[in-house]
């Protein structure tokens, strides 16, 4: 069927909710009001108020609260209206949630997931890409789809996941990417990446809306004769580290993208994976490409400048080829 | 005072204007409701010693601290000569000269930060008044808790103003909090506190008035609730179906700028036809900012790339 990433992510919410009673949802305004981004519109009628908690605005408290019913038996799903306010319930994520199958051997089953991103116009207080965050945290598994599809299997099995995890929807996404979803029950595991496109002669390493630059920019240059591979690792912990490598010793080349800030971004833990492994096979030294080490601005002169897009990928692809 | 009412009043109608028109850029977030409580409150501040954080419902604050309507103007629209460079927009501006500190979204993430640069002049033996402000959502937000409990610890001369309009985005004060006034939480501070009417501006800025007394008496901070309603929805994109008719109609018999109008022309302070006359000038103002504003290219692509340190003001990539 066809569906949007965003009526992806509430199919698969609605399909886990009639599932499975220990599914709940607990965030701002996501009841009579539906979610800042109507994501959960009719859920409030189908499942009612005690199980589609409309809670204050206290991120620590969702995100807390849903640790401890998690704990305590349930599987939550927390909403932040936008993931830069998870800085808010930060502590109850990195200092409660991450470390407690490690001391406790005790289950978090638990997702904190909302919409991320720029390139939409909006400040550097509703664009923040933070998921290499949660990466560096230790204990929690961190999500970003690029697809409908996957944006579905992948909320799917975050549910049905015993550890916490950070699920990154790209707001630009929301309504822009549509594609044919799987009805019902349908799993895409944690940790398996996608080659969303075949090539030969460089690969392309990337996830959430840089595999869409990516896929773009691998068509502007299919005309010069390059045949890029593209990689969507998916999720970034657990991260599918030999479909990478496969890419890689396979095509010899490898540019690695995402929105989030360059330094200290998750690409650095990619290009560092790919030279520690796959060092004999690289024919040039492996590219990042990824948004200038600035907060995300509002002007869109300015966004644009600091966004990574497709144009740049393309550049850095021609500059790999040619090396 | 008057004029301050009604450019906070304009402001909106003028902003309602360029988004109906589609060249509004971000939110607009209507303060249609919240004119009396921005007003008054920065009216009881002395705005060369004193200090204001506003929040996303306090133009009027703005312009009672002196910020020019063309420097508002292109600082919310975020074009070539804000004072953020485009980086941001909106009122989220700083001005030291003119002693306004914007806020940030994350809601009261800048309480704290208004406790401390009153802190900072507590140290230097000076007494700064920190004027801040927080809606009934935003209130339930942890931060608010630290730092009103670290400014009565400290007699830090902090004024929070729980802005309580009735609603945070969809959410009534029912499913925000339990207490029955939220100036009940002072006590829990050891802080003054007091709840009132906040649409009555001359009933703020009295109330307002004595708590900038008790701070700079050194007997610390207080905790206002205004009492309002938002007249409109969270932003503009929201068509506010959820609140019942009644209710607005309710209060809309007690709108802040008619209230305020019509009490000073039946104390024959003024004239209607006076009233009329300085709304239609300020709104005419109001738009030829604007008009002005929109002229103002986007910022250069470049300002993106610099002063992400003070360190390295100026610096690109
Ligand atoms: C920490 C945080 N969480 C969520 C949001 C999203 N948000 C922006 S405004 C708003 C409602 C604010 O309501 P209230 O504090 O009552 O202020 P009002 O807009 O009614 O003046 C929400 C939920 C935010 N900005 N910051
Ligand atoms: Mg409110």
């Amino acid at each position: 069927m066809q569906m949007t990433y965003l009526e992806a992510i509430a199919d698969a919410l609605r399909v886990e909710m009639r599932r499975d009673e220990r599914v709940f949802m607990i965030g701002e305004d996501i009841g009579t009001y539906g979610g800042a981004f109507k994501l959960t519109k009719g859920f409030l009628d189908e499942f009612g108020p005690s199980r589609i908690i409309d809670a204050p605005i206290s991120e620590a408290a969702i995100i807390g609260a849903s640790i401890g019913a998690a704990l305590n038996g349930m599987r939550p799903v927390a909403e932040m209206q936008f993931m830069d306010f998870v800085t808010n319930g930060f502590n109850q994520i990195v200092t409660v949630a991450g470390t407690t199958a490690y001391r406790w051997a005790i289950p978090v089953p638990m997702v904190v997931r909302g919409p991320s991103g720029g390139g939409v116009g909006a400040n550097p207080f509703h664009s923040r890409n933070s998921e290499a965050w949660f990466v560096h945290a230790t204990g929690i598994k961190v999500v970003c789809p690029a697809f409908p599809d996957d944006a579905k299997g992948l909320m799917m099995a975050s549910i049905r996941d015993n550890d916490p995890v950070v699920f990154y929807e790209h707001k630009g996404l929301y309504r822009k990417i549509k594609g044919d979803v799987p009805e019902g029950e349908y799993i895409v595991p944690l940790g398996k990446a996608r080659v969303v496109r075949q090539g030969s002669d460089v690969s392309v390493i990337c996830y959430g809306s840089a595999v869409h630059m990516a896929l773009a920019a691998a068509e502007a240059v299919a005309a010069e004769g390059i045949n890029v591979e593209v990689v969507d690792i998916r999720t970034l912990v657990p991260f599918d580290e030999e479909t990478v490598l496969a890419s890689v010793r396979k095509t010899g080349r490898a540019v690695v993208a995402h929105e989030a800030v360059l330094t200290g971004g998750f690409g650095g833990e990619i290009a560092a994976r790919i030279a520690d492994k796959a060092f004999s096979y690289l024919d040039a030294p492996v590219k990042r490409v990824a948004a200038f080490d600035a907060p995300t601005p509002f002007a869109p002169t300015l966004e644009q400048a600091v966004l990574p897009n497709s144009d740049i990928i393309a550049n850095t692809i021609r500059a790999t080829c040619s090396f | 005072m008057l004029r301050y009412m009604i450019m906070a009043r304009e402001f909106d109608t003028a902003m309602l204007r360029l988004y109906r028109q589609g060249k509004a850029f971000g939110g607009v977030y209507s303060q249609l409701g919240n004119e009396a409580v921005s007003v008054g409150s920065a009216l009881a501040l002395d705005r060369t010693k004193d200090v204001l954080f506003p929040m996303h419902r306090n133009i009027g604050g703005h312009f009672v601290f002196g910020q020019t309507l063309d420097q508002l103007m292109l600082n919310h629209l975020a074009r070539q000569g804000s004072q953020m460079r485009g980086t941001d927009g909106t009122g989220h501006y700083a001005d030291p000269a003119l002693r306004i500190y914007g806020n940030v979204s994350h809601l009261g993430a800048m309480i704290p930060v208004a406790a401390g640069f009153s802190l900072a002049d507590k140290l230097r033996g000076v007494t700064t008044v920190s004027m801040t402000y927080i809606g009934d959502g935003g209130a339930q937000v942890g931060e608010v808790h630290e730092a009103l409990n670290f400014a009565s610890v400290h007699k830090i001369p902090l004024i929070l103003i729980i802005e309580n309009n009735q609603y945070a985005y969809s959410t009534p004060n029912s499913m925000e909090f339990a207490c029955e006034r939220l100036s009940d939480r002072a006590v829990g501070y050891g802080m003054a506190g007091a709840t009132i009417d906040g649409t009555d501006v001359e009933l703020v800025y009295t109330t307002c008035s004595e708590a900038v007394d008790h701070a700079r008496k050194g007997l610390g901070p207080t905790l206002i609730e205004t009492v309002t309603m938002r007249m409109r929805g969270h932003a503009e994109h929201d068509d506010f179906s959820y609140v019942p008719k009644e209710l607005l109609e309710e209060w809309s018999a007690k709108d802040p700028v008619e209230r305020y109008i019509d009490r000073l022309i039946d104390d024959g302070v003024v004239t209607r036809e006076e009233t009329d006359e300085l709304r239609a000038s300020i709104l005419n103002d109001m738009i030829a900012s604007i008009d002005r504003a929109l002229e103002h290219p986007w910022p250069a692509a470049e300002e993106g790339l610099k002063n992400v340190f003070m360190s390295t003001a100026g610096e690109g990539h």
